[in-house]
């Protein structure tokens, strides 16, 4: 069995199954909204750990690629009346020319000076989102973006959005898990541990890192792109610090250099809110703690720590029975 | 096969090699000995490209190897086993042998021959066949430093650079291997630039011998007529030599 579960495909198609039979599980309904979210944060979590969790780079302007790519397809739908599946192509593409071109200078950049770098990027693409009135509603935010379509098909419910962003997020899963199983995942994680030794293996580490940065923001603009047409409205306060802070809380919280972790990450951030709702006024203490002692207890993220922990808790079970 | 003249190199502002020349031919053993910041490292670094140099040249197999970045040169066939040996300490034993190959990724037949390269790495450490799976990082100093040399044959290199492959470990693991490199160009042919502080076994083993003072070179020969050098069995062997340190 455990041999079983350790083959990279099984676990995919298990995970798959569960995944595309949850909204059975769900019957409709407000978890239903909330589980579409959990696919749109999986997908940038999936991204943002490309770059994190494999090649240790940090980013804190992941929300920038985001937001770029939901207003871009906003407004190239809603105000030019464009077709929204080429714009989510385009704009994907354009998303990761800009963040290739914005690479290049600051991947140069390690540790907290990266964190920096990254961090000025989010908060200029934010600011601008806010000043460019005429072309983003500023503040206020831009209405009326339509649905997606296929034919006279619309995606105008959350059961047709489920299975729409959960289809594009499986691919995304599906094209990661494949590339770091790759020479190319080696790649990355050597630069993760030493960028001299990578570099003498013949690993062009810069190049690498800028190639796997401009891919986490390709898909962070498709899940922006999906963002916008899913809800019909987007406002800066969505694409602001704070969301990148929290894409990376979901990484190490789900757990780093694991994609199913990065699934656990986003879903915990995702639902925690909804269900710390009974704490009322005091929601974002208990959400903190909560925070605090995961990542004290579980260092290695969920993806690790849930499997030790029941680990544990059965050994402790087997050793009171015997004692009994 | 390597002919390096008058090397300049800085680090920042400091001048680490000075007018370095030295050479290879195929099929050597040379080693490079000096005491901690004679700048051995550096030769490495300087050949691999990971710090150019500023001014000379260096010449492998009629190519002139300037402004080539490092993953040219390792294409070319010269291969550094980096000080400290930086396996990659998360990544399993194979993981850190496949990003030996890194740069020989090429269609079915590449994957064919990959996997036979990796075989005869086993073959030649059968140890690193045992921890295959297990974390580079979990492995003995001993072991770390076969990875690290299986990892730099996997390039299949021509010329292998090995920065102190001794540092640190037992005398026995150290035998087991010089065992190792010497087996290597028996069987391969494979040319050695050797850097060492262990000058007495680095010079048993190697045809010839570089002496490397405050970046320049201060002494050159066949590894025997070195061994018999006052002056270097004085600084790096140990010899008892009182009436020259009084002097």
């Amino acid at each position: 069995m455990k041999s079983f579960l350790r083959n990279e495909a099984v676990r995919f198609i298990l995970f798959s199954v569960m995944i595309l039979a949850l909204p059975a599980l769900l019957a409709g309904g407000y978890l239903l909204n909330v589980f579409v979210f959990v696919g749109i944060h999986t997908l940038l979590a999936v991204a943002l750990n490309l770059l994190l969790g494999y090649a240790g780079q940090i980013s804190l302007g992941q929300a920038a690629f985001f937001g770029l790519g939901a207003y871009a397809s906003g407004i190239l739908t809603a105000t030019y009346g464009q077709n929204p599946w080429w714009v989510m192509v385009a704009v994907a593409l354009t998303v990761g020319l800009l963040a290739f071109l914005v690479g290049f200078p600051i991947l140069k950049l390690k540790g907290h000076y990266l964190a920096m770098a990254t961090l000025g990027f989010g908060i200029i693409v934010y600011i601008a989102l806010n000043e460019a009135v005429d072309l983003t509603g500023g503040p206020s935010g831009l209405p009326g973006i339509p649905n997606l379509t296929v034919g006279s098909y619309v995606f105008d419910s959350d059961l047709k959005n489920y299975y729409l962003i959960w289809g594009v997020t499986l691919g995304a899963i599906l094209l990661s898990l494949n590339l770091v199983n790759s020479r190319i995942g080696r790649g990355l994680r050597a630069i993760h541990d030493s960028e001299v030794a990578a570099r003498v293996m013949g690993i062009r580490v810069r190049l690498l890192k800028v190639q796997i940065f401009a891919l986490s923001a390709v898909i962070s603009s498709i899940a922006g792109s999906l963002y916008a047409h899913t809800m019909t409205f987007v406002s800066p306060t969505s694409f602001g610090f704070n969301f990148s802070v929290e894409l990376v809380t979901m990484v190490i919280i789900g757990g780093l250099g694991s994609i199913y972790g990065s699934f656990l990450g986003a879903a915990l951030l995702t639902l925690l809110p909804e269900m710390l709702r009974a704490f009322q006024d005091y929601d974002i203490v208990v959400y903190g703690f909560l925070l605090i002692v995961m990542t004290m207890f579980m260092p290695g993220g969920l993806v690790r720590g849930v499997p030790e922990l029941a680990r544990r808790l059965l050994a402790r079970g087997e050793k009171g029975r015997a004692d009994a | 096969m390597l002919t390096i003249k008058n090397i300049n190199t800085y680090y920042g502002k400091v001048h680490a090699l000075k007018n370095v020349s030295l050479h290879l031919r195929k099929g050597e053993i040379v080693t490079l000995i000096g005491a901690n910041g004679a700048g051995k490292t550096t030769m490495l670094n300087t050949i691999s490209a990971v710090t150019p140099p500023s001014a000379g040249n260096i010449v492998f197999e009629e190519r002139d190897l300037a402004g080539l970045p490092p993953d040219r040169i390792v294409k070319l066939g010269i291969c550094q086993v980096p000080e400290g040996r930086q396996v990659f300490k998360p990544l399993s034993v194979e993981d850190n042998l496949h990003l030996g190959a890194y740069l020989r990724y090429r269609g079915r037949e590449g994957r064919a021959e990959i996997r036979r390269d990796l075989d005869d790495i086993y073959a030649l450490f059968p140890r690193l066949l045992e921890r295959r799976k297990q974390a580079a990082g979990t492995l003995s100093g001993g072991e770390q430093q076969m990875l690290a040399m299986g990892r730099a044959l996997m390039a299949r290199p021509r010329l292998l650079l090995l920065d102190e492959p001794s540092m640190g470990l037992a005398p026995l693991v150290v035998q087991e291997i010089f065992r190792a490199i010497e087996q290597l160009r028996q069987e391969r042919g494979t040319t050695v630039l050797l850097v060492e502080q262990n000058a007495k076994a680095a010079l048993r083993m190697a045809d010839r011998g570089y002496v490397l003072e405050t970046g320049k070179v201060v002494l050159e020969g066949l590894s025997s007529d070195l061994l018999e050098n006052n002056d270097v069995q004085r600084a790096y062997l140990g010899k008892d030599k009182k009436e020259i340190w009084e002097r």
